[in-house]
């Protein structure tokens, strides 16, 4: 590995300093990205970490009470899901390619969306809407699940994020 | 590795977790829950009898499963041991470290 550069990080093992708090930002509603984000949120929370996440543009489907069972995975300009793009803009195709994704994930013991949105309530993960972009789809806030904890601007959201170990993280 | 709890040698992994659970009692488990600051109460102990049987039964742990299991909410779950539910009560039990991501 003659072209690795050394990381001065690593070599001071008794400067490490630990993560405090994740601050995710979801802004895609895709299955994949949103599982993603959950699963970030979550696992900070596992290990201690705080963790919050702000869901913004199409992000916030996944906390709108009527849309986010419903989450496809895009088989349309998606190459990882290995559909030629002309056949996965047939009708049908993305429920089939969902159907086939969410069973593999019940498997793995991985929750539907709404499940997992209260366990990341239960386990103090703090949810976020994003005031922008509920206005820009004229969304209100009665159509997001009730467990979500406010609507921030972004300027509150950062706000939120200040301190030392805090890592922002977009979605 | 060995560290000695309750005044007994316990034989453990590099991480902290027992590596035989024949030679857990209540007063390791006790042990190990101080260094991780946490003073045991009977709802703990509950947590704790109820992860060593999924593990005896070859039941893997997860958040959502002990969530489900009707003995403590993912809530409570957090409460009682805050710096990492999953992780620090297999450790207490004397369990090995979950591997789950959920």
């Amino acid at each position: 590995m003659e072209n690795t550069i050394e990381s001065p990080v690593e070599k001071k093992q008794d400067n490490k300093k630990p993560i405090k708090k994740m601050m995710l930002i979801l802004s895609k509603a895709t299955i994949d990205n949103v599982y993603a984000c959950f699963i970030l949120a979550n696992g900070a929370r596992m290990e201690g970490i705080e963790s919050e996440i702000f869901f913004t543009f199409f992000g916030l489907e996944a906390i709108t009470k009527k849309k986010l069972e419903h989450l496809h995975v895009a088989t349309v300009g998606n190459p990882g899901i290995h559909i030629p793009t002309m056949l996965g803009g047939l009708p049908g195709m993305e429920a089939l390619a969902t159907k086939m994704m969410k069973s593999e994930m019940e498997k793995l013991d991985i929750p539907p969306v709404d499940e997992f949105l209260e366990i990341l309530s239960a386990s103090g993960t703090k949810l976020w809407a994003c005031k922008l972009a509920m206005d820009m789809f004229h969304l209100e806030k009665d159509k997001l699940i009730d467990d979500l904890d406010g609507v921030l601007t972004v300027g509150d959201f950062y706000t939120r994020a200040e301190g030392d170990g805090t890592h922002l993280l977009f979605i | 590795m060995e560290k000695t709890y309750a005044n007994v040698n316990i034989q453990c992994n590099d991480e902290g977790y027992l590596t035989d659970l024949e030679q857990w009692n209540k007063e390791v488990g006790t042990d190990i829950a101080k260094e991780e600051g946490i003073e045991m109460t009977d709802r703990h102990w509950e947590v704790i009898e109820y992860l060593q049987d999924q593990f005896r039964n070859e039941v893997p742990l997860s958040i959502r499963k002990v969530g489900k299991s009707g003995v403590v909410s993912i809530k409570e779950f957090y409460q009682l041991f805050p710096k990492g539910p999953l992780k620090i009560s297999s450790r207490i039990a004397g369990i090995p470290k979950p591997v789950s991501c959920i």
